[in-house]
């Protein structure tokens, strides 16, 4: 355990940029440009009133009717969580270059000479790679969105106050905080398990390549897709295009990004109308744990596991790149 | 005492060449083993599969383990410098040591910062901001706090200019080396440890082809300057290699008794950089 936890925390000295500073600053740049936005709709357009989602805060404030404060909740709620967008397509980034790298760049610049001549075991090494890109960076990501989202709250709520709103009603009764934060934190186990594949690949792929990692990675799926879709073209070959492109490249390369699995489901929750009123849009967050007993969930974290087991096995015997 | 290491009929072929051709070898403890052998020679290969990095067949002890399928608990008891300047160039002196001192039971960090307070490095510094030199100190001395039976050093000093590469080895025998330690290294820079060394084993294209200790090697081989009367004497004695200083004629000769030659010349032991260079003539012919 505590060789482990050494691990983790020699990923997080090597990638400490990558793991915090880049979801940090991206949340701060979210929320530095959306201050630069109001307080220049503020200089310029003081008189005809802001409009948060198309929705004038200025007329609104006048006529507070039960259904018009929902939406001014649901309007706060979508300012949020918009740092919580940037960071996820940025930690969707870091993920997939560390993943692809992390076992392939010590044996580039021959440091897996160094690694190797400790008594830690190739398992253990590609196990603490593996819980940086599924469990450490998305934690991090979760923590840097939630404190983002309250900065942005406060940002937003403290406008609203100066147009005629109750600053407790926009800060507390109206928006919802702790159950955006805490959908966020629930949907890490959902995250762990569906993004299982694709690190899996990644790391497969950064495990077995010798140079050129990222043709590897991100080509041969690509690669294999294109390839698909052009014997479909030219007569069936029994693998269906749009099934190949979402089950087998996309799980092995966009399962990283964060709540990939939510818009299908959202799609669902659409198609059998339960979709009426915007609050649906954060139904899509809520936490469903019956997911992981369902098809894709599982056949991809067994693919995964698989791939991670390769991984670890080539580990043991590639040392040179 | 039992050998650290014993390899009998180690094998190991690349796509077009025969890295280890039959090598079968023991190294007792107490020992500095220097292997030497031309580029190409399988020195390495040898020192990759003592370390469980590569696959081999045969069979192989390394402190009674086998490096194929037992190298995790092996590599608590054996430690290695492969290469010069393997050190991962993000992290920072500090951190090294914490990490080592964390992962490697044997590892006494006391002892580690006492060889870095001999040395110009910070504990904040980054291997990438150090020279070539630097970086084998600090590798160096955290390997020398690590209490390891076996050392296998592969070209530790490679590139070095030469106040480090005396200084590493002075080190090493200083302040490292005893009779419950071994060490095993190659270099091509023979001269420089044939002094600390107490066995010497030859490799040549996959095979040993001298495996002796030093004290055999002095009374196995001896160097003769021969005079000018004596050269055709010395001649029918077959020696191993003939060469030509200032007019004179030096042979080598394996296996002749010292008393046979003494009237030929002066007799000496010869340096293992010539011996190893009348033993390889060929090698790249």
């Amino acid at each position: 355990m505590k060789t482990f936890y050494w691990l983790v925390k020699r990923e997080f000295w090597e990638h400490r940029g990558g793991f915090l500073w880049a979801p940090v600053w991206s949340a701060g740049i979210v929320w530095l440009t959306t201050l630069m936005g109001i307080i220049s709709a503020e200089v310029f357009r003081s008189k005809a009133g802001i409009r948060l989602n198309g929705v004038d805060i200025g007329s609104m404030s006048k006529s507070l009717d039960a259904d018009n404060l929902t939406r001014v909740g649901y309007a706060i709620d979508a300012y949020m969580m918009s740092p919580a967008f940037l960071v996820s397509v940025v930690m969707f980034v870091v993920v997939l270059f560390y993943a692809m790298n992390t076992l392939a760049e010590d044996r580039r610049d021959r440091s897996i000479l160094f690694w190797k001549s400790l008594p830690v075991s190739d398992r253990d090494t590609v196990l603490s790679k593996l819980f940086c890109a599924a469990v450490l960076v998305p934690a991090i990501a979760i923590a840097v969105s939630i404190a983002a989202s309250l900065a942005m709250l406060i940002l937003v709520a403290v406008v609203a106050a100066f147009h005629g709103f109750n600053l407790g009603q926009v800060l507390w009764s109206l928006p919802h905080p702790f159950s955006i934060a805490f959908n966020l934190i629930a949907n890490l186990p959902l995250y762990v398990v569906w993004a299982l594949p694709s690190i899996g690949w990644l790391l497969l792929a950064s495990a077995w390549s010798r140079s050129r990692t990222f043709l590897w990675a991100i080509m041969l799926p690509v690669g294999a897709g294109v390839l698909v879709s052009w014997f479909n073209l030219m007569g069936s070959i029994g693998i269906e295009t749009s099934w190949f492109w979402k089950n087998i490249v996309g799980r092995a390369l966009l399962s990283i990004y964060p709540g990939s699995w939510m818009p299908e489901q959202f799609y669902d929750a659409a198609r059998q109308g339960d979709i009426k009123d915007p609050s649906t849009l954060f139904n899509v967050l809520h936490v469903d744990y019956s997911l992981l007993l369902t098809a894709p969930f599982l056949i991809g974290a067994v693919a995964g596991i698989v791939m991670i087991a390769a991984a670890i096995w080539l580990r043991r015997w590639r040392t040179d790149a | 005492m039992s050998a650290i290491v014993s390899a009998s009929h180690l094998r190991k072929r690349y796509k077009s060449t025969q890295a280890l051709d039959d090598v079968s070898l023991e190294i007792q403890p107490g020992r500095i083993v220097g292997l030497i052998g031309p580029n190409g020679a399988g020195k390495t290969t040898a020192l990759k599969a003592i370390l469980g990095l590569t696959d081999f067949d045969g069979e192989l002890k390394v402190r009674g383990l086998d490096p194929r399928t037992q190298r995790d608990a092996l590599m608590r008891e054996v430690c290695f410098i492969a290469d010069v300047a393997v050190l991962p160039k993000w992290i920072r002196v500090n951190e090294v040591i914490d990490f080592v001192a964390n992962v490697h039971p044997k590892f006494d960090r006391a002892r580690c910062q006492r060889f870095l307070a001999n040395t110009k490095l910070q504990p904040r510094q980054r291997v990438k901001e150090m020279s070539k030199g630097m970086i084998v100190q600090l590798h160096l001395a955290i390997v020398m706090a690590i209490d390891a039976r076996l050392l296998v050093l592969d070209e530790p000093t490679l590139g070095l200019d030469i106040l480090y590469r005396k200084q590493f080895y002075q080190r090493l025998l200083e302040d490292y080396f005893d009779e419950n330690k071994t060490i095993l290294v190659t270099t091509h820079q023979v001269e420089e440890i044939e002094h600390i060394l107490t066995d010497l084993i030859f490799i040549r294209d996959g095979k040993i082809s001298l495996d002796a200790s030093m004290d055999e090697v002095g009374e196995r081989f001896t160097e003769v300057m021969v005079d000018a009367a004596h050269v055709e004497a010395a001649r029918a004695l077959q020696p191993l290699d003939e060469r030509q200083v200032f007019g004179k004629s030096i042979c080598l000769f394996d296996g002749v008794p010292r008393a046979q030659l003494e009237h030929l010349g002066e007799t000496r032991r010869p340096s293992v950089s010539d011996l190893f260079v009348a033993t390889m003539k060929g090698t790249y012919a």
